[in-house]
């Protein structure tokens, strides 16, 4: 195959990969931006999205497009229940102290896991796509669903992005962010806002799951690689930018497709991290973040 | 002498009949402890037992649960028939969560803690090289099941066997005239970037060459990828056959992504079921498999000339015509891998025979009887088919089946002869110390 198309590939495969890597990171920065809480749990809700799309996809049946709709709304409202009950049983208690909520979303993520082996099983299971159209273009053909879901992604983002500065529960969680103590001060119901966001953080994982899931399946330990690579980009990006995560995002991803195309994946995961430790180094609080108050 | 303490005196330190029925009564309940009896009772009637090393949770959990269910048949079809050496036989299930580690651990607990007789039924490559020191350290016999080169090569140590399945190199070296002859002599292949997938890349290559036919790309894969279409530019245009080789459960995008890049314009597929055991060949997207070709260890669907024995076996493990579970269609089976778990239990039960193999001291006895094993004969025992084996190599050699997906199901369109897959031995166990 020759160079330019080539690339093109690349840059879509890097574009589907930065699309959903935005949606999960974007939920993970935002619960450590406004409630400082390192959820480590976060791959786990992402897990969750795409079984219970598969279920949900299996329970409807019919057209493959309305089980995938359903479970487009339903799934993330499950995850999102589930979050709120967790943060309220176990983050609450323990007060969002930094440490103590580390460990115990490193205890929720085991209990997510194997209660999801226990009750899905360990095999892949697959979820229709809602259309399977292929592009044909005169090198290669490629997925009309992949191109959805770069084009969801991009809306869901803008919205998110709508919903953060236009609106009063925006500005809500943007007081809380910047000072939870004068937030409440204020009037604002600050736990009630943790559990929002929290819950929302989760959604964002599970809805980006319920994208992915017909390209790759579902399965009880696909959280793993969602985790580590949310972390890469909000770490990059700067913990609690919406900016900066998305512009990660895209970094990351693009990379990702272009270099493990044109040498080696391995050589594309190096890179990313030490992109980590570079910016560790040189700009603790990531490209776009600001310095800790 | 006076007793002004009262130490003597039963009155006042409270020894009462209730206590000393209690003390009685505890020393009844020791001595009825399920371990004492073992101990007091000898060998002659207490089970054999087997340590399982299963990949219960992690990557290979979809392969663990039919394993424990094949060697759950294979031990109750044994202990019905009387056991071995007239002792019934107990099997002890220990979780490795599919990582090398773990494995190691699990060995030294089954050797120490458990107490067992033998440990058997690995599967993952990485596990077996993991926990294959263990085994050697605490002189257990480790009977598995894994399908790699690993055991054959010599590399491991004396206590490794591998009596059920046939390993790679060999799996490879027979089916490569069919493919040369049959799909193409052009060959991209792709395989997972670790011990299992380096077996094909140095094997498949001169086993081609052999047969006039040439690999002319190898596209390794990190074994955690779970997306493919960025691979498939490196495919030369000229390719015939992509032969694959995937393990894990992103096998179901790897060809979905791959149907998607080629349409209906595709090169010849052979690939190892391996991807897609425990998958429903009719999982949505699966459809561009139609046509191409699969290993198959042991046929997953019901054939037409399938011995008694092999349909003995079926329905003794609860699989149906499909190979799916009896009663839940969508509980696909691993049947390509799973028979070699009831295999070499019967060749632990033939081994431990010809020993006169009373516990654990005669481990050693153990390990040199099953090196003194040449030949399976096809039977209720051996349901895959006959096979031989090396005792200097601690591998066994059997047919293997290509079979092709037609219709929604895989057909066998070719046995390979047991010779096709023979090849000289690397080393010899047998000279290393027990």
């Amino acid at each position: 195959m020759h160079f330019g198309p080539h690339l093109l590939l690349a840059a879509l495969e890097g574009l589907v990969t930065s699309a959903v890597l935005a949606l999960t990171a974007l939920g993970l920065s935002l619960v450590f931006g406004v409630m400082r809480v390192v959820n480590v749990a976060h791959g786990e809700f992402f897990m969750l999205g795409a079984v219970l799309a598969w279920a949900i996809t299996t329970a409807i049946g019919g057209h493959p497009a309305l089980g995938f709709l359903a479970a487009l709304v339903i799934s993330p409202l499950i995850v999102g229940g589930i979050a709120l009950v967790a943060e309220r049983l176990v983050l609450r208690r323990l007060d969002y102290n930094p440490e103590a909520t580390i460990v115990a979303t490193i205890g929720m993520l085991y209990i997510i896991q194997q209660l999801a082996l226990t009750f899905y099983g360990p095999e892949a299971r697959p979820v229709e796509p809602p259309f399977t159209y292929r592009i044909l273009l005169p090198w290669f053909g490629y997925s009309g669903y992949k191109l959805s879901v770069i084009a969801t992604s991009a809306l869901l983002l803008v919205a998110t992005w709508l919903v953060l500065t236009r609106t009063r529960i925006g500005l809500v969680m943007r007081a809380t962010q910047y000072d939870s103590e004068t937030a409440q001060a204020f009037g604002i119901p600050v736990d009630r806002v943790y559990g929002g966001v929290f819950a929302l953080g989760a959604v964002l994982a599970a809805i980006a799951a319920v994208l992915i899931v017909p390209i790759s399946q579902a399965h009880y330990l696909m959280g793993q690689d969602p985790l580590l690579l949310s972390f890469i980009v909000v770490i990059i990006g700067g913990l609690g930018s919406l900016r900066g995560t998305i512009v990660a995002a895209l970094l990351i991803g693009m990379s990702d497709g272009i270099i493990s195309m044109f040498f080696s994946p391995t050589l594309a995961k190096i890179i990313a991290t030490l992109l980590v430790a570079m910016v560790l180094v040189f700009r603790p609080q990531g490209l776009f973040g600001t310095a800790a108050r | 002498m006076t007793d002004k303490n009262g130490f003597f005196d039963l009155s006042t330190t409270g020894l009462t009949r209730r206590t000393a029925l209690k003390g009685l009564a505890a020393g009844a309940g020791l001595a009825v402890a399920p371990g004492f009896v073992r101990y007091a009772q000898a060998q002659s009637s207490a089970p054999i037992k087997i340590g399982f090393q299963s990949h219960r949770t992690g990557i290979g959990a979809a392969y663990g649960r039919w394993y424990e269910k094949t060697t759950a048949a294979a031990v109750k079809a044994i202990n019905a028939a009387g056991g071995i050496n007239g002792r019934q036989v107990e099997v002890i299930i220990e979780d490795d969560g599919t990582d090398p580690g773990r494995g190691a651990e699990m060995v030294g607990k089954f050797a120490t803690q458990h107490k067992t007789d033998i440990v058997f039924g690995t599967l993952f490559s990485h596990v077996v090289i993991g926990s294959a020191p263990a085994a050697g350290e605490n002189k257990m016999p480790y009977f598995v099941v894994s399908e790699g080169h690993h055991v054959a090569s010599t590399k491991l140590n004396r206590y490794v066997f591998q009596p059920g399945i046939t390993d790679v190199k060999s799996q490879i070296q027979s089916m490569a005239p069919w493919i040369a002859g049959n799909v193409g002599k052009k060959v991209t292949m792709i395989y997972p970037d670790f011990a299992f997938g380096y077996d094909h890349r140095d094997y498949l290559p001169p086993a081609l060459k052999a047969q006039g036919a040439d690999v002319i790309a190898q596209i390794a894969i990190p074994p955690t990828e779970s997306s493919f279409t960025k691979y498939f530019p490196q495919i030369p245009a000229e390719t015939e056959v992509i032969y694959h080789v995937m393990v894990g459960p992103a096998v179901l995008t790897f060809v979905k992504e791959l149907g998607e890049f080629y349409g209906s314009n595709r090169p010849q597929l052979f690939g190892f079921i391996d991807s897609l055991e425990a998958t429903d060949i009719n999982s949505p997207g699966l459809e561009f498999l139609d046509g191409s070709h699969f290993w198959e260890g042991s046929p997953r669907y019901a054939q037409p000339d399938d011995s008694d024995a092999q349909k003995a076996y079926r329905a003794a493990v609860g699989i149906d015509d499909n190979g799916a579970a009896v009663g839940d269609a969508k509980d696909v089976s691993t049947a390509a891998h799973m028979f070699g778990c009831w295999e070499t239990l019967y060749v632990v039960k033939k081994a431990m025979e010809d020993a006169g193999y009373k516990g654990p001291e005669d481990r050693a006895k153990l390990v040199e009887a099953t090196e003194a094993l040449t030949a399976f004969a096809e039977g209720p025992e051996h349901p895959q088919g006959p096979k031989t084996f090396n005792g200097k190599i601690h591998q066994c050699f059997g047919i293997q089946n290509i079979s092709k997906v037609e219709g929604g199901k895989l057909k066998v369109v070719h046995k390979t002869k047991i010779e096709d897959g023979l090849y000289e031995a690397e080393g010899d166990y047998t000279t290393q110390a027990l």
